[in-house]
């Protein structure tokens, strides 16, 4: 009780941090254009394919919610990958090169909610983009046709996957962030991480499918978005992402302690 | 109400604080004192939980540090040396923030910030930003977050650092009226303010304890090797010659000679008067005595003496304790 209690001042903070500074702002406008942008390549490329096909006479095989919905939430899970960074650096960094930590770490509140209070005011930031991202998805059901609308199931399985993607993200910048005192370094090594997991999921691409090569595709953060954005919940998925979400975390609250050892 | 025991405290091969001993009871305030790098932030983060101890233990208010931390903070208000404030936030929020973590009940909150506020004089600008706040009132408000909850024991890191001499003072008022009611331990390296707000004195240097007492304690106990001035018309050379065959003299150093004769300073062996020996001397000899004075030794000397001579006298002064 007192540790959800805790927890939610750390968030209340957390958010007001975010609020005060322009990293919300700027992230959450960011965000938005470029969220919007995707939005509009894929519903005019999905348009335009249908148009064509229809032109030489052949039924357009893809339907909306595998083209545009689930083309958008994968194009906002890529944009996510770029904004984490810029809303984790600070967290414990700062904390650490303010001094401001001592006054957490020395209060009664244990490092574990520390930790968590960190990644969920950065989750909720995070969860407000998401729903923005998906106001734009709205216009198919407003310009569909009575009842025509696409399929909402993927939305919500979707969102879950986005939120699962992007608190992975969280709980590896926040591992990161209280690694460093230096800001710029705690975001530039998260980029660069998140990239790198990106990536690796072009490597089956390259390789002929080993074992390596597809451990190295398991890890991959976004070929575990793949199925939830088709509406398909997949509990290897979610169990990926929660692993990779305890792991950081975890990590994070062990770098928290060993500093009393070292300081 | 704090008790440290062999405290030991490493980084790498450096050691920061080196077995020290030491207790504080209910009501008193101790000050810690020692020059830069002897180890007293070290050991005050020890007692605050932020840092776990190498060896040895340390209880507050009957609780282990390391065994029980949250007890411990539960029980501590704490000021580090640049008080850990958020910039972006204005005072009142900040308090309230801090309140928030140290568990003060939602009811109390209003009531418990605003006795801090005013125990610190930080109202008139309680809807500032703290980036904005001058040093004075940085430490202010730090200092109200620290008795916000009323903690038991109060650790003041160098609590009156980089403040104006009405600042100073003002601080030192606090301090005093908050002891009694809190256990206080603050650390300093400027010796009036412990004289003046401290019952007790613990002087540490490179992470030992070199003496412990109460201020007019030290001072007595340290008086005995106290030097003596003389002032000795003739050779200096000859003079200090003279001055050194006396028995029961330890030392003999010529002081800058701007008075005119020769200025001596004399350190005897702890305990023993050698003024009269001195000044037969001295006159037997045919040289001219002007003048010969005890020189107590004040707080700042014998922190000097302390830190910078070794062993001997940290054997000493545990030897009369």
């Amino acid at each position: 009780m007192t540790t959800l209690k805790n927890i939610g001042y750390l968030v209340q903070k957390e958010l007001r941090h975010y609020f005060a500074s322009p990293i919300a702002y700027v992230v959450l406008t960011g965000w938005a254009l470029l969220a919007g942008f995707f939005f509009y390549l894929h519903l005019g490329d999905f348009l335009q394919r249908s148009m064509m096909s229809a032109m030489q006479g052949r039924y357009f095989k893809s339907s909306i919610n595998d083209w545009v919905i689930a083309g958008s939430i994968s194009s906002m899970g890529v944009v996510g990958l770029f904004c984490v960074p810029m809303m984790t650096m600070r967290l414990l960094a700062e904390e650490k090169r303010q001094g401001t930590i001592e006054l957490l770490a020395t209060s009664p509140i244990t490092d574990l909610e520390i930790v968590l209070g960190k990644f969920f005011g950065a989750l909720a930031l995070y969860g407000v983009m998401i729903l923005s991202g998906f106001a734009n998805l709205a216009w198919l059901w407003i310009y569909a046709e009575k009842g025509a609308g696409p399929d909402w199931r993927p939305l919500l399985t979707g969102a879950l996957g986005l939120l699962l993607l992007g608190a992975s993200f969280i709980a590896i910048g926040v591992f990161v962030s209280s690694t460093t005192r230096n800001q710029i370094i705690a975001g530039t090594v998260t980029f660069f991480v998140l990239l790198l997991m990106w990536l690796i999921s072009f490597v089956d691409v390259l390789g002929g499918g080993g074992v390596v090569t597809q451990a190295l595709s398991y890890l991959s953060l976004f070929d575990h978005l793949r199925d939830l954005v088709r509406g398909v919940i997949d509990l290897k998925d979610v169990v990926f992402y929660l692993s990779v979400i305890v792991f950081g975390l975890f990590l994070a609250r062990q770098s928290m302690e060993s500093h009393r050892w070292r300081a | 109400m704090i008790e440290v025991e062999n405290l030991t405290k490493r980084y790498g091969r450096n050691t920061a604080v080196d077995g020290i001993s030491f207790h504080v009871k209910k009501g008193e305030i101790l000050g810690f004192l020692g020059p830069n790098g002897a180890g007293k932030t070290t050991t005050m983060r020890v007692l605050t939980c932020y840092l776990s101890p190498t060896e040895g233990t340390a209880r507050v208010a009957g609780f282990d540090v390391f065994e029980q931390p949250l007890e411990v903070k539960r029980r501590i208000g704490y000021i580090p040396e640049t008080p850990p404030l958020y910039p972006d936030m204005d005072v009142v929020t900040y308090l309230d923030f801090v309140a928030k973590i140290k568990g003060v009940a939602k009811q109390q909150r209003a009531q418990k910030i605003g006795d801090a506020v005013e125990k610190t004089r930080v109202g008139d600008v309680r809807t500032k930003l703290i980036g904005r706040l001058s040093k004075g009132y940085r430490q202010r408000v730090g200092l109200a977050a620290a008795i916000l909850n009323n903690p038991e024991v109060l650790i003041l890191d160098e609590p009156t650092a980089g403040l104006d001499p009405k600042q100073i003072l003002e601080t030192r008022e606090l301090i005093k009226n908050l002891g009694g009611e809190h256990t206080v331990v603050l650390s300093t390296h400027i010796l009036p303010e412990v004289s003046m707000t401290c019952g007790r004195v613990v002087i540490i240097n490179r992470g030992k304890v070199v003496a412990e007492g109460t201020p007019d304690a030290l001072m007595h106990r340290l008086r005995g090797t106290a030097a003596l001035r003389i002032e000795v018309l003739g050779d200096a050379r000859a003079v200090s010659d003279v001055l050194r065959s006396v028995p029961g003299v330890r030392a003999v150093t010529p002081k800058p000679a701007d008075a005119g004769a020769g200025v001596f300073e004399i350190e005897s062996e702890s305990g023993r008067d050698v003024r009269v020996e001195l000044a037969r001397a001295v006159v037997q000899k045919g040289f001219g005595l002007q003048g010969l004075s005890q020189v107590g030794m004040s707080l700042e000397e014998i922190f000097l003496h302390l830190t910078t001579t070794d062993v001997a006298v940290s054997d000493k002064t545990e030897a009369t304790q």
